[in-house]
């Protein structure tokens, strides 16, 4: 397979189209999954990786900042960890491998490579456009995953741990989750690196709530310093469903997340909750996009970011109200504390109403740590370091604490603490 | 315990001279109140005492226990034994109020070489001080000051004086915004604490709260100046009379 004449791949484009060729022998899949993947990779090919002339890439020009592209390996060692929330249900996808177990009735479970093995997998093994990188690389090389179903009615009080965790190579999973109506679940989509080898992780959920789902979905990533990981969280509402989802980034060198809700159903509900805890020379961007497609639909978004180091971080949200969308509710905040000269944050709220009748607001700001505070916390004998600690965690577990569940908010808040001791 | 000689500082920010050759002597346990009417520098004295970087001392000195504090940052001085009572006590979302009295106990115990508190020690106190104040486990449950009422960050700011047991108290102007009530608890807590190596500084607006914390010493503060002392009867003595004549005959 080549390139278009007359234009020039990076080492990144042209590794992603060799590694293709090499691994399209053992990539699994029927003929149907086969023509998806050829579809996507040769759209990759005839457009090359995006760049800052593209609107939804402006502040991550993948073409420059993916300089290189870890070879595919199959000796991969990495194991399963602890959960996040001690207790949770765990299933594993190691080095790109599902695990597989059976869990309650009421919840199937399939490995993904079975629906890509018997083509069923095929129809949704598409782009949202044609700049659309991350579902164009997960679908060419997606090898595995988890096929998750929750029947109606449902009720899963224990969480439950997705964990995808590697230690080097390349690893493409896929998640379509289906909550039946009026299910209620928290689901904890991890990953992770074991090790200090580069990686290029990507992934891609595919989640749908009918109607009345009450979903508590958190994204938690914390790849090696060395990593790239490129995933896309996509969810479709039904009718009164609500679907919280918090993600939060405390890993990987290059990392974009893109999210994108559908807020399809009367009544239903998006909170999104993203804390970004950025350090040493990493690039992270949160793409985010809803649609509010029908009438009486509500989102709230709050993002919190830290940026330490000489790191850089990208928020662009975008809500967009359809025009009989009537009566829409949707907020959208980002705040960021700076926490050196050489950092980096840039925000990119948007809106787009075509109804009249709905109440829609945006803020961004970028802040130091607040004097007052620290000398308050000091004139209580907490040293300066340790006063400004507090308030860094402050900034972002304010937002945790909004989950209640009190197993959550202290787990989470956890490896929040965790990574802010090991960068402060 | 506290001597504030000859004392000048200024906003740092934009050069505002504020207090002006300050003096003050407050010996071992003793409660000096000090007065004084709106913009005569009384909650500068307080922030500076504390070490607020806003504030800018360019002569003069403050002695604590014989030793200059002007060069400690404000948890160095806490660590000493320095405590304010904020007029305005700050709102910290996010941090959770327990731990902040443990890490603040802890650090300062730790400053000065003691073992951190165990956990069912550090309870067992606050339990027992918040008990004293009539502060609910409820209030104890919230961030820090969030979603406190008035009285509810004063009671608070005398609970953290009470535990972290310092050697001299600043309260700066804690009966404002107080009801009847609210101001009797905040007193007994504060009369509960005093004893003969710790000394109370009350600066206050009002003589109300002087009936409550009874003060060995009253000083006038005007211009950034004191300009007059006396025992608890200038307190009263200017609830009547208001602030006028003193400072006609300091003139």
């Amino acid at each position: 397979m080549n390139i278009q004449a007359g234009f020039k791949p990076t080492a990144a484009e042209a590794a992603l189209v060799e590694a293709y060729d090499k691994q399209l022998g053992d990539l699994p899949g029927d003929g149907a999954t086969l023509a998806a993947r050829d579809a996507l990779l040769s759209d990759l090919k005839t457009a090359g990786l995006p760049t800052r002339r593209i609107e939804a890439w402006h502040y991550t020009d993948l073409k420059s900042l993916l300089r290189a592209v870890p070879a595919y390996r199959d000796e991969m060692t990495a194991s399963r960890v602890d959960p996040i929330v001690p207790g949770s249900t765990v299933l594993s996808v190691t080095n790109g491998k599902a695990n597989l177990r059976s869990l309650q009735d009421g919840i199937s479970v399939r490995s993904y490579a079975d629906a890509l093995l018997d083509g069923s997998a095929a129809e949704r093994l598409s782009e949202r456009d044609r700049d659309d990188a991350i579902g164009q690389i997960n679908g060419s090389f997606v090898r595995d995953g988890l096929s998750i179903e929750f029947a109606d009615g449902l009720e899963v009080e224990t969480p439950i741990e997705i964990q995808s965790v590697q230690n080097c190579g390349q690893v493409s999973t896929r998640f379509p989750v289906r909550f039946g109506a009026g299910a209620k679940a928290t689901v904890i989509e991890r990953h992770l690196a074991v090790g200090d080898e580069a990686a290029l992780v990507t992934s891609v959920s595919d989640v749908r709530l009918d109607d009345g789902a009450e979903i508590t979905w958190i994204i938690f990533q914390s790849q090696g310093e060395a990593d790239t990981h490129l995933a896309q969280f996509k969810a479709s509402l039904g009718a009164n469903a609500n679907l919280r989802l918090y993600v939060i980034n405390g890993g990987g060198k290059l990392v974009r997340q893109e999210i994108h809700v559908a807020v399809a159903g009367e009544g239903s509900n998006l909170t999104l909750r993203g804390i970004n805890l950025l350090g040493g020379e990493s690039h992270t961007d949160v793409t985010f996009t809803v649609g509010h497609n029908v009438p009486h639909t509500t989102s709230s978004e709050v993002i919190r970011n830290v940026v330490f180091d000489r790191a850089k971080g990208v928020f662009q949200g975008q809500i967009r109200v359809a025009p009989d969308a009537q009566k829409t509710d949707a907020k959208m905040s980002c705040n960021t504390l700076l926490l050196s000269d050489d950092a980096d944050f840039s925000a990119k709220p948007e809106l787009e109403i075509f109804a009249d009748d709905v109440q829609c607001g945006h803020g961004a700001t970028v802040i130091d740590i607040n004097h007052t505070q620290l000398f308050y916390l000091m004139a209580r004998g907490i040293p300066e370091n340790k006063a400004r600690a507090m308030l860094v965690n402050a900034f972002v577990a304010e937002i945790v604490e909004e989950l209640e569940d009190e197993a959550l908010v202290e787990s989470l808040e956890g490896v929040i603490t965790d990574w802010l001791d090991r960068h402060a | 315990m506290l001597e504030i000689k000859n004392l000048h500082a200024r906003i740092a920010e934009d050069g505002t001279e504020i207090i002006r050759g300050l003096n003050l002597t407050v010996r071992d346990g003793e409660v000096a109140a000090i007065m004084g009417p709106n913009g005569s520098g009384k909650s500068t004295l307080s922030y500076i005492l504390a070490g607020r970087e806003d504030y800018e001392v360019t002569e003069g000195d403050i002695l604590y226990n014989g030793e200059s504090i002007l060069e400690l940052d404000p948890s160095e001085r806490a660590a000493k034994g320095i405590f304010l009572a904020f007029q305005y006590p700050i709102e910290i979302p996010g941090v959770a109020t327990m731990q902040f009295l443990k890490v603040a106990m802890n650090e300062q115990r730790k400053a000065r070489g003691e073992d951190e508190l165990t956990t069912p020690d550090f309870m067992r106190r606050v339990k027992e001080a918040a008990a004293e104040l009539q502060i609910s486990p409820e209030m104890l449950r919230r961030p820090l000051n969030v979603g406190f009422s008035g009285g509810e960050k004063k009671r608070s700011e005398i609970l953290q004086m009470a535990l972290l047991e310092p050697r001299l108290c600043v309260l700066d102007e804690t009966d404002s915004g107080l009801d009847i009530d609210a101001l009797k608890i905040v007193a007994d807590g504060v009369n509960a604490l005093r004893s003969p190596d710790r000394s109370v500084v009350v600066i206050t607006h009002y003589q109300r709260l002087l009936d409550y914390i009874v003060p060995d010493t009253v000083h006038v503060l005007y211009k950034g100046q004191i300009i007059k002392s006396g025992d608890k009867t200038l307190a009263h003595d200017l609830e009547a009379n208001g602030y006028a004549d003193i400072i006609e005959a300091a003139a």
